[in-house]
């Protein structure tokens, strides 16, 4: 029943995956950039959380009404100054400017809050801790549950907004063919800033849920890129509902890790990340035949 | 072709006095430890592994193009190497070396998957790997967790004498490697290196055969991260796993590519003295010169992305290290051009 438990809660975790990656992966499918800042920047979403709540007494969720806003702002910011300048030098720039931004911002909240870790589950109550009990062994927490709930309804509102809205299609056409969308009238620029400022307030949200669950301090936003980044590639990168797949596979791999050793956690991640790519370049035409042979078999 | 025509070219006299100059400051270099003081040797002794460092990650980014931001996978591996060789009771010098070999055999196996990776993946991928290196270096017990070991082998050699082979050990292998990859770049391999750089798909479909040329650089820039990797821990002597296998080496490798010149050969040169000398001046500052680094590296990513060298070769007709040709309209040959390109 250890072992059950270890998987519920290794999904539970892939929730929170999921929710970090969301941002990442979608700016990684429409632009084709993947932000090496967006670690750091969930990061500095949690340390605008925590001033809001230590200083003012802003209760973190009532504090992401303000915080959204304020990430939104900079991802268009940062599209407008940084990403579309570097998408423009080619492939290799955007990698180069976004680390550069990750070591300005990791190193500038080193410098304004220090080396302390800090978290925002005293402002919570009991949410940060409170769980349903089901059996002797397995409980689930609060916390973790509305994460899943939330990574959800985020991935799900973002699914939505791309199939029926306009601008929505429009941010489609531009991932799918730039040129060709401009042609139609598509406004290329508009597109993509509106994509990086939907991509920072999901980044916000990860950052609030980042430091509700767990501690923090300046140069958290490495690990946070790192689990990113897997859950995305895992479930197919630029793919919204991969990513919650892809999320819970790394979740369930750290979880299993960490029961077989104590520093199995991360390895454990790590190797289920680089088995899943390895397993993709040599067996995913044997995927591919296996479906095949099995619809033609159908058919005959 | 009719006279006057245009004319390809290599060589000039610019630059075979500066491969003779090259040679020369290095031959003097090599008497170092003789005039030099303690600390001017040691100092020199880090501006060689930057060097190293500067220009296999050039040779990997600039001219292959292949960003990668987990290249202290292999600075630390090869630190870690040494000391395992070390131990095992290899002399300690020659495991250095060893080491290093050891860890470009290693990113063999390792490139055939990570180099089907494209792009900002291939980066963090690379960034994972060095991920898994570190947590797995940890579980030896004779590194001992992030509390980490030295090098006690050096304690058999008297301070000067360490200092001096190891200042010695660090300008041979940059010599070496500078040799190596002039060379490398200026066959017809580095012409195709170039090319799938600038065009992979294009590249293939003229015959260049990608992830051989590929692998071969992605092998050597793991050799000379190893390299670097060993010859810091035999100046710095503690090993600790955290400080090996940090991004801030990567960080550094970036700054020192971009502000010298991605892509043009003496620009790795240059951007390690810049950064040799920056860290001399700025490194007491902590998080600011980091801060710092970290916004002058994005500046030059934004607005120069050439770098310093690549701003004055676009300038000026100076080639001192030439690894590629040019072409010169209505003049006439100053020597006979190699006819390729």
């Amino acid at each position: 029943m250890i072992f059950v438990n270890q998987i519920i809660q290794g999904v539970l975790l892939g929730g929170y995956y999921a929710l970090i990656a969301c941002g990442l992966s979608f700016m990684f499918g429409v632009m084709g950039i993947i932000n090496l800042a967006h670690g750091s920047l969930a990061v500095l979403a949690a340390y605008a959380l925590y001033v809001l709540a230590d200083r003012f007494g802003v209760q973190p969720f009532l504090g992401l009404g303000l915080v959204i806003p304020l990430m939104a702002v900079i991802g268009w910011a940062m599209q407008r100054l940084v990403l579309e300048r570097s998408a423009r030098g080619g492939l290799l720039v955007p990698v180069l400017s976004t680390f550069g931004l990750s070591i300005i911002l990791d190193n500038l909240l080193f410098q304004g809050f220090g080396a302390d870790t800090r978290s925002l589950a005293p402002y919570i109550g009991d949410l940060s801790y409170d769980s349903w009990t089901l059996t002797d062994d397995i409980a689930i927490g609060k916390l973790a549950a509305l994460t899943m709930v939330v990574a959800v309804a985020l991935l799900g509102g973002i699914q939505i907004f791309l199939n029926r809205t306009q601008t929505g299609r429009a941010i489609r056409a531009t991932a799918e063919d730039p040129d060709t969308a401009g042609l139609v009238g598509v406004n290329a620029r508009r597109v993509n800033a509106i994509a990086a400022t939907i991509a920072l307030a999901t980044v916000a949200v990860a950052g609030a849920f980042l430091g509700m669950r767990a501690t923090f301090e300046p140069y958290a936003g490495a690990a946070q890129l790192i689990f990113a980044f897997e859950a995305s590639v895992i479930g197919g990168a630029g793919s919204l509902w991969g990513t919650l797949i892809g999320g819970i596979v790394l979740g369930v791999a750290q979880s299993l890790g960490a029961f077989i050793n104590p520093q199995g956690f991360f390895i454990a991640g790590h190797l289920a990340f680089l088995a899943i790519l390895f397993a993709r370049l040599f067996f995913g035409d044997l995927g591919q035949r296996v479906r095949t042979a099995l619809t033609g078999g159908a058919r005959s | 072709m009719s006279a006057g025509a245009a004319v390809v070219e290599r060589w000039t006299p610019e630059s075979r006095i500066a491969v003779a100059a090259a040679a020369v400051i290095i031959a003097v270099l090599a008497v170092g430890p003789a005039i030099f003081s303690a600390n001017a040797v040691d100092k020199l002794t880090t501006l060689f592994i930057y060097v190293i460092l500067a220009l296999t990650w050039n040779a990997l980014v600039g001219f292959c193009g292949l960003v990668s931001i987990g290249q202290q996978a292999f600075f630390g591996l090869g630190a870690y190497a040494a000391i395992r060789l070390a131990d095992l009771g290899v002399s300690v010098y020659p495991s250095l070396f060893l080491g290093a070999l050891i860890v470009g055999a290693l990113s063999w196996p390792l490139s055939l998957l990570i180099l089907r990776l494209k792009g900002g993946e291939f980066a963090i991928g690379m960034w994972v790997v060095s991920e898994l290196a570190h947590l797995l270096v940890n579980l030896d017990t004779l590194v001992r967790g992030e509390t980490g070991t030295s090098l006690i082998e050096l304690n058999a050699y008297a301070n000067d004498s360490r200092r001096a082979l190891t200042y010695w050990c660090a300008l041979g292998a940059m010599a070496g490697l500078l040799a190596i990859v002039f060379r490398l770049l200026r066959s017809p391999l580095g012409a195709a290196i170039q090319a799938i750089r600038d065009n992979e798909e294009a590249a293939e479909s003229i015959g260049v055969r990608v992830m051989s040329a590929k692998r071969l650089v992605f092998m050597l820039a793991a050799f000379g991260a190893a390299l670097a990797g060993a010859l810091w821990v035999a100046t710095a002597l503690t090993f600790q796993p955290k400080a090996y296998f940090s991004p801030l080496w990567t960080a550094y490798m970036i700054f020192m590519a971009l502000v010298g010149g991605l892509g043009t050969f003496e620009g790795a040169i240059l951007g390690a003295i810049i950064f040799f000398a920056i860290e001399t001046w700025f490194g007491d500052m902590g998080v600011w010169y980091l801060v710092g680094l970290g916004a002058t590296a994005l500046i030059f990513a934004l607005l120069f992305p050439r770098g310093i060298w690549g701003w004055i070769e676009d300038r000026t007709s100076l080639r001192l290290l030439p690894v590629g040709y040019r072409v010169r309209f209505g003049a006439e040959s100053r020597n006979k051009g190699q006819g390729g390109g």
